[in-house]
């Protein structure tokens, strides 16, 4: 009864998001405000379908309800019940569901923050939201149901993929996916705002809040699945250049883009078509990150069972959607003069130049990670393209960016000089060269000269980001500011960056053959294999090894990574013992059984490895910091004003 | 599809028996010699687990290739020989870093001409808009707020 | 105009994506096609003497087939090439990859020998000569020894009867 209860509830959906769809947007078009009001009452109807669409399913799992196919094939009855539910977005179907749900929330969310927003350009906003989920719920329906039943039930579930038994599985997806689907917010903006003729200052201030929460879910998200992957795969490595990870990572970058040129299009009213541009992009990218996903088009550890069929949908569906957004943004033309674009070193060109940066950053992960595709569909073989290339290209791209960020974030809007720049920069830069050159030094004889590169471009994000806000904090007296939102996301990029230079160029690793009771010496560490002992688990059984560290002086960690055998899948999965620090993680990962008394294993060494994920938490925070609680940014029009009132309020330095 | 299932159904095959996640440990001769090793393994792409590189992949082939890497490197074959060796087995697939021939041409120099077209645009815009722009000049307002106010 | 290249690039993308779906990542493809059969000795799996592959076949096409007994799909192309075997229309060796002896000929002697000769690979060393990555891999060799065609996967009628074609073109053509 219950699942179909979901069913129904999902088919009612379909028919509530045809209307979503249609109505409004036609009132738009015929000036109707009753048809055009319409839209937030069945955003918020499609909204409660969905969600009980979704409850019915999570009961089914939990019940272990094996009359549904979806949850034969994803889970058992011996499964913990915390993985029970998370299993239900770990397949396509419910994932698929989860994705249907968080933009219906999405979309209820608009119409609870809806009052600033003319009717009409309201009207075409939940209307374009709900032209994407019809399609993503016809979709579900038609191609992937996971409320399909099995009659007579088998007699137990096969099992989650031992892999997704983990606390990551709970979180990863649906942060991601909140990002992920959470840019079809701007998507609609611009698209709305093309079709009104509307994109102008007060459209990026209303735009801008939904793109930062997006964007600062979607960045925990990513840093989510790299820590899991790191802790879970049993390696060490924390990003592999997947086609699937770049399909997340694409959205994020661009994304990024999008935010600095909606802050310009907020302030000066220029830039329009460009930030119009990147916000059908980057949905645009979204929707081909589901369909790389879901197709098969590409060999990945996380697609999800793939099948042409719904590639050919998916296709369809992303073709119309982002063409059809592509086409109306071909005819676009602004109606009011756009305001002249300030000197070459203004604020706004700082601003211009990190997104076509960070556009061409995208486009190269894009180019990288189709072009195995590519090749092949014109008939020239089969190649691969993966880490190496992804970390020859990209990286160079990364280090103007960074100098660009300590000059842009203290230039003037409309007009500034070189000279008065340099002034700016010199106490960060003096800073920056002392402590890089002091840290790189210290570390190692040998240390590595990308090290060095890696510290100077951090750091000098770090001070000149800490010279802007103490000047901002005392001009303007108050500290909890959008600006200081800007300043934690720069800082914790620069946070990431240090993480990312000093595991990749200072991480050591070592693969040897230990017996029970042997020590080893390695990277200032002493590790001694203390035994190993066989375990279980509820659904596995298998061996613990028990390690314990020593450095110098005293004593690090007691480490118990685990070999386990998954009983219904048959999978061996291996479990790393990791010893967390700021400074750095100890991690260790059992290899093969050789003989009663001796293992196969590899012991590494990772410095300063979880600043990478710090820095990525950073960044999401301070994208809501600078959602500006009760400080609304000014618009340019605004701006004017107060520029006129306060020439005669001078602050003395 | 029945060769995803094949494929598959071989891996499992290899899990079951023993097989996968053997991490081999090596002694080399010269120190070099290991980082010459670990430097190859990230290097080449495992054929059965196409999501791993031979240094992290567990399936059979993985460590055939691994002991014939070795082998080749102990003997004093250069990191070209052993790649060529492996490309004329099994195609430029087993490369993670694409080689340079017509066909990649695109590939690794796409992102160098983007980067070119890009700051040709930059360029044009900002110096589009200076012959408007001529006209204005610093103003004592600007200077109070170098931050943009609260941008 | 400007404005109509990011639409005209997202089309190139999407039949770039079109084309895609019809391909299989998974597939590669060999780059022995057209290039001579590798030559090595190796023993036998019957009779364990130690003979030069292919020193028998000189002079026709054959089929080469990369098997092992733990491999589930090479027992499902197994009935096919009984078929061929009994139609005697073209030689059948097979490659027995990273086998113990006793597993081999029990597997054949349960399921049906096909092949003309069988040559024991227990290390898979020269499975790589061959660049076999998964069983079964079926090698379709003509009468100069040179390798014509590579089919990765379970057999099937059809993929057989293009293979031969293929075989059979290339006897044509050098009459």
């Amino acid at each position: 009864m219950i699942p179909e209860i979901g069913h129904y509830a999902l088919v009612l959906a379909l028919s509530v998001a045809a209307l979503q769809a249609a109505v409004p947007m036609i009132g738009a078009r015929m000036g109707a405000d009753n048809l055009m009001m319409l839209a937030k009452p069945l955003a918020r109807a499609q909204f409660l379908l969905i969600a009980t669409s979704f409850i019915t399913l999570i009961i089914s799992f939990v019940l272990t309800d094996l009359t549904v196919s979806y949850v034969v094939a994803n889970s058992n009855s011996t499964l913990p019940l915390f993985y029970r539910i998370s299993a239900v977005w770990g397949a396509h179907e419910g994932s698929l569901l989860l994705w249907v749900l968080i933009l219906s929330a999405w979309t209820f969310a608009l119409t609870l923050f809806d009052k600033p927003l003319p009717l009409k350009l309201n009207a075409d906003i939940i209307g374009i939201l709900g032209i994407i989920s019809f399609g993503f719920l016809l979709f579900t329906l038609f191609t992937s149901n996971p409320f399909d039943r099995v009659i007579p039930p088998p007699q137990s579930g096969r099992d989650l993929n031992p892999l997704l038994q983990d606390f990551g599985l709970i979180v990863h997806p649906p942060m991601l996916y909140m990002g992920y689907v959470g840019f079809a917010v701007p998507f609609a903006f611009a698209v709305a705002g093309l079709l009104n003729n509307q994109i102008n200052s007060a459209w990026a201030k209303w735009v801008r809040p939904w793109t930062l929460i997006a964007w600062a879910f979607l960045g925990l998200g990513i840093a989510l699945g790299s820590w899991w992957a790191y802790y879970e795969l049993g390696w060490g490595g924390w990003w592999f250049w997947d086609p699937v990870e770049n399909a997340s990572f694409m959205p994020w970058l661009l994304g990024t883009a999008l935010i600095h040129s909606i802050v310009v299009t907020q302030k000066k009213a220029i830039f329009k078509h460009w930030t119009v541009l990147l916000a059908i992009v980057t949905f645009g990218l979204s929707l081909v990150g589901t369909f790389l996903v879901r197709s098969g088009v590409l060999t990945s550890v996380h697609a999800f069972a793939t099948d042409p069929a719904r590639g050919v949908f998916i296709l369809m569906f992303l073709a119309i959607v982002i063409g059809g957004a592509l086409l109306v943004f071909t005819f676009y033309k602004p109606d009011a003069a756009q305001e002249p674009h300030g000197s070459v070193l203004s604020r706004e060109s700082f601003l211009l130049t990190n997104s076509v940066l960070l556009s061409v950053a995208t486009a190269t992960v894009l180019l990288g990670t189709l072009y195995p595709l590519m090749i092949d569909a014109l008939g020239l073989g089969k190649i691969s393209v993966g880490a190496p290339y992804f970390n020859t290209v990209f990286i160079p791209l990364m280090a103007p960016l960074l100098i660009l960020i300590g000059l842009g974030q203290r230039a003037f809007w409309t007009n500034d000089s070189f000279r008065r720049l340099s002034d700016a920069a010199k106490y960060p830069l003096l800073a920056t060269m002392i402590l890089a050159l002091g840290t790189w030094g210290m570390i190692d004889d040998t240390s590595p000269i990308m090290a060095l590169f890696g510290l100077v471009l951090a750091l000098w994000v770090i001070f000149s980001t800490l010279a802007g806000q103490i000047r901002h904090y005392r001009s303007s007296k108050k500290l909890i500011t959008p600006y200081l939102g800007q300043s934690i996301s720069h800082i914790g990029f620069a946070i990431t960056v240090i993480g990312i230079t000093l595991v990749s160029s200072y991480g050591l690793e070592k693969h040897l053959r230990m017996s029970e009771g042997e020590t080893t010496t390695f990277g200032g560490y002493k590790f001694r294999f203390a035994g190993a002992s066989a375990i279980s688990g509820p659904n596995y059984n298998g061996t613990e090894a028990i390690f314990l560290v020593h450095s110098e002086n005293k004593f690090e960690a007691r480490l118990a990574p685990q070999k386990r055998n998954y009983h219904s899948g048959g999978q061996t999965m291996t479990e790393a013992g990791i010893s967390p620090g700021l400074t750095r993680d100890i991690y260790i990962a059992l290899g093969e059984k050789i003989n009663d008394t001796d293992w196969s294993v590899r012991l590494n060494i990772k410095p300063f490895v979880r600043l990478i994920w710090l820095g990525a938490i950073l960044m999401a925070f301070g994208a809501i910091t600078a959602l500006g609680f009760g400080n609304a940014t000014k618009t340019s029009h605004q701006s004017q004003k107060s520029n006129q009132t306060n020439t005669t309020t001078k602050i003395s330095e | 599809m029945k060769i995803l299932a094949f494929l598959i159904f071989g891996m499992f095959i290899g899990i079951v028996n023993g097989q996968a996640f053997l991490v081999d440990e090596k002694t080399f001769t010269h120190a070099g010699n290991q980082l010459r090793y670990d430097a190859l393994m990230e290097e080449l792409r495992c054929l059965v687990c196409q999501n791993q590189s031979l240094a992290d992949s567990g399936a059979g082939l993985a460590q055939d290739l691994r002991k014939k890497v070795v082998a080749m490197i102990e003997n004093g074959n250069s990191d070209q020989e052993i790649k060529d060796y492996m490309v004329q087995r099994y195609g430029e697939f087993i490369l993670y870093r694409p080689r340079l021939n017509y066909a990649t041409v695109m590939l690794w120099f796409g992102p160098f001409v983007l980067l070119l077209v890009a700051i040709g645009v930059i360029m044009r815009i900002v110096q589009s808009s200076q012959s408007n722009h001529t006209s204005q000049k610093v103003s004592s307002k600007n200077k109070l707020y170098d931050d943009g106010e609260h941008s | 105009m400007r404005q109509l290249i990011p639409f005209s690039i997202f089309i190139i993308l999407i039949i770039f994506f079109a084309i895609g779906l019809t391909k299989d990542p998974r597939l590669i493809p060999s780059p022995l096609v057209g290039e001579p059969l590798p030559v090595r000795q190796l023993d036998e799996l019957r009779t364990a003497e130690t003979t030069l592959l292919t020193s028998n076949l000189i002079g026709s096409s054959f089929i080469l087939n990369v098997w092992a007994s733990w491999c589930a799909a090479c027992l499902e192309e197994h009935h096919l090439l009984m078929e061929l075997a009994t139609q005697d229309a073209i030689p059948i060796v097979g490659l027995n990859y990273k086998d113990t002896r006793q597993d081999a000929l029990k597997w054949l002697y349960k399921n049906g020998d096909p092949y003309l000769q069988t040559w024991f690979d227990p290390t898979g060393e020269f499975g790589m000569e061959l660049g076999v990555y998964g069983v079964p891999e079926t090698f379709f060799v003509d009468r100069t020894g040179t390798i014509r065609h590579k089919h990765i996967g379970p057999l099937d009628r059809i993929n057989i009867a293009k293979a031969i074609d293929i075989l059979n073109a290339e006897q044509n053509s050098s009459l």
